[in-house]
């Protein structure tokens, strides 16, 4: 249950509590894959490590509807445009359903927009970067979108509920995202001189970032090694990254596109794709705030909330005349 | 002669169908701008849907215009590649959004408009049509239960929502005398069975508007003539900026496919 | 910037099809019953997944305690004879 009623005191008094042997059973639930719902006993690192995690990745769909969003207007063709608008529309939809999740965990949706807007919380470095052609679209869909479902696809079987059938929500709709940004670029590819340039200066522009996203090498990773005892993370970043490199670059070759790395080549002996290395103070900038688009995208939204503010009182405002109205006709 | 010139194309059957069309694309492309920036996310979500679906309704009109015209424009040459005033949608559908507001009442106000009309050209003679405003008419019902229900919310919420929505109805609803304009095209159709009477349209739309903004607690506007006409491609300003953005990849790459 | 007018919780129940079960698909913020009718159609069934649609107000949902659910739920396990199962009924006695 997503129910917020968590606050129900048990009728007869409660003996004094053994975390040692509660935080036992939980980890001997966690390791059989029992899902842990709501209600359960559960660490607090637990609930907030998974308030932490839930609430970037929605606060990671609903910045993600602005760089795609803006070429909903421009699209070049009217299916090309419903498409767009469905897929933004989804990102919205993933974003309600996560931060549904983690208000299970008992944080309000309005404390985590909150945390997003004054800058303290982050979101997935990738929506940073700008989308100046129509092939950054493609690309989009083609690279962030398969690496999120490389991430994703193993939290389908994470040891939180709630987390757990979202993200299975997700996935399905997920896929969609994917196939239609490759569709895009092959489109691209099979077109004029022009358009293919424009698919591989985007995939030069996107591949790192991307890569990027699977988070920093396993040696330097903070949170990895409770998250993989806790089941909420399934496989390291590294494991995810190599079989995004191995998945993608057949794609891209496909495509007639080079990914920007002279080091990429395939190695025989142990069956994947050795890559160059990551430029991760990159990385650490965007994660800053010194990114290309993180102070815009950041501002979008805040000028959408705040000039959103006088909407959602009016409907409370509403909503309360109508209980008197009620009220007041039962009388 | 070629049999191709020799072909009578009818251009009030075609006029007709891109003006239903042109409604549903220039509406549609206002929605979009909203995406990514609404009150809240159910509400992107909520305009989403409805500009998906006016662009699909447009997507249908304007291929079946291409059909009729027989010249071998689909919906996107059509769409994306005419001169501005060759679109034939009321001026109202090209105003700016501006507020949330603003954007509720315009939406009610064509809302009740295609679900008057399009209740009507479910009987109409021509086949195409009334199968296509059969499936309109139900994505129609809804757009107007979404956008009623916020006129009402911000019509009789607060003292501010209330003076914005207010303030909008009396900047849009000069445009709203244009719809009901009937002209040599409609009339054609009307006595051919294809399109209903504008003047009934009127009257039914004039009530359901009068009983929406009775329970949004807002004052009607009076009634003032129009001053462009978009059915004759009399276009205000704003059709400009609009089509220049949705056109610019079209015309930058002339030719290619996407 | 704490938003004062913060909407309401929903838990939402989908009826996916005729003939199946309302079955609980999330939860969702709405100003009033109505609102949160339309955002659970927008939110949980763009993909046709949904013929009936339940909202019910977060606070109205009393749950069980799972701390209680040796009481509530263990004595129903050793009462195999409520299963079917349970009884060996001769072969040749056909529609049982």
């Amino acid at each position: 249950m997503y129910t917020q009623g968590l606050d129900v005191q048990a009728s007869e008094p409660t003996a004094p509590v053994d975390e040692g042997s509660l935080e036992r059973r939980f980890l001997a639930r966690v390791d059989a894959e029992e899902k842990i719902e709501p209600k359960d006993w559960m660490p607090d690192r637990y609930r907030s490590t998974l308030v932490r995690q839930i609430s970037q990745h929605a606060h990671s769909e609903i910045v993600g509807m602005l760089p795609e969003g803006n070429w909903i207007t421009r699209a070049p063709t009217l299916l090309r445009k419903s498409i767009l608008i469905a897929k933004v529309q989804d990102e919205g939809g993933h974003g309600a359903y996560l931060y549904s999740a983690a208000e299970t965990l008992g944080v309000s949706r309005d404390q985590m927009i909150e945390q997003l807007l004054c800058g303290k919380a982050k979101y997935s470095s990738i929506f940073n970067y700008p989308t100046p052609t129509w092939a950054d679209v493609g690309a989009i869909g083609w690279l962030v979108d398969g690496a999120a479902i490389m991430n994703q696809i193993p939290l389908c079987r994470c040891s939180y509920g709630p987390y757990a059938r979202a993200m299975v929500r997700i996935c399905r709709e997920e896929s969609f995202h994917q196939r239609q940004g490759y569709d895009l670029m092959l489109q691209l590819c099979r077109g004029t001189p022009e358009q293919k340039r424009m698919a591989q200066d985007a995939l030069d522009r996107w591949w790192w970032p991307a890569l990027m996203m699977f988070g920093p090498p396993d040696a330097e990773s903070m949170h990895s090694t409770d998250s993989q005892r806790w089941k909420i993370k399934r496989f390291s970043n590294d494991e995810l990254r190599q079989k995004f490199v191995d998945f993608t670059v057949p794609q891209a070759r496909f495509l007639g596109l080079t990914p920007p790395d002279s080091k990429l080549q395939w190695n025989e002996a142990a069956q994947r794709h050795e890559f160059g290395p990551i430029d991760w103070n990159e990385f650490n900038q965007v994660l800053k705030g010194n990114g290309p688009c993180n102070a815009e995208r950041l501002a979008e939204r805040r000028a959408a909330h705040a000039e959103g503010e006088w909407v959602r009182e009016a409907a409370m405002a509403h909503a309360e005349k109508q209980r008197h109205r009620r009220a007041s006709a039962a009388a | 002669m070629s049999a191709a010139a020799m072909r009578v194309v009818d251009t009030d059957l075609f006029s007709y169908v891109l003006r239903l069309g042109d409604l549903g694309l220039v509406l549609g492309q206002r929605l979009g701008e909203w995406v990514g920036h609404a009150p809240a996310i159910e509400e992107d979500l909520g305009m989403a849907n409805v500009a998906l679906d006016l662009i699909g309704q447009a997507r249908l009109f304007l291929g079946y215009a291409g059909e009729i015209e027989g010249r071998g424009r689909d919906e996107d040459a059509i769409a994306f590649l005419r001169e501005q005033g060759e679109y034939l949608n009321p001026t109202l559908a090209e105003q700016p959004n501006g507020d949330f507001g603003q954007t509720v009442v315009r939406q009610v106000l064509i809302d009740a408009y295609q679900l008057e009309l399009y209740e009507r050209l479910i009987s109409s003679t021509d086949e195409r049509l009334a199968a296509i405003a059969a499936k309109a008419v139900k994505e129609t019902r809804y757009h107007l239960r979404y956008s009623g229900g916020w006129l009402v919310r911000l019509g009789d919420g607060t003292q501010e929502s209330r003076s914005r929505v207010q303030g909008a109805l009396g900047r849009l609803w000069p445009y709203t005398a244009e719809l009901f304009v009937e002209d040599d095209v409609d009339r054609a159709m009307q006595d051919r069975g294809v399109g209903p009477r504008l003047a009934e349209v009127h009257k039914a739309w004039s009530s359901r508007i009068g009983a929406l903004l009775s329970e949004a607690t807002l004052d009607r506007p009076a009634d003032r003539p129009y001053s462009w006409f978009g059915k004759h491609g009399q276009h205000s300003e704003h059709l400009g900026y609009l089509l220049a953005e949705m056109q610019y990849l079209q015309r930058a790459h002339p030719g290619a496919r996407w | 910037m704490e938003d004062k007018h913060q909407w309401p919780l929903y838990e939402v129940f989908i009826r996916a099809r005729g003939g199946l079960d309302h079955k609980h698909a999330g939860s969702l913020h709405a100003a009033d019953a109505s609102m949160a009718i339309e955002h659970a159609r927008d939110l949980y069934t763009r993909r046709q997944e949904g013929v009936s649609i339940w909202v019910v107000r977060s606070t109205d949902v009393t749950a069980s305690d799972p701390a209680d659910a040796d009481s509530l739920f263990e004595p129903a396990k050793d009462k195999v004879y409520r299963h079917p199962t349970f009884y060996d009924i001769p072969e040749e006695v056909k529609t049982l």
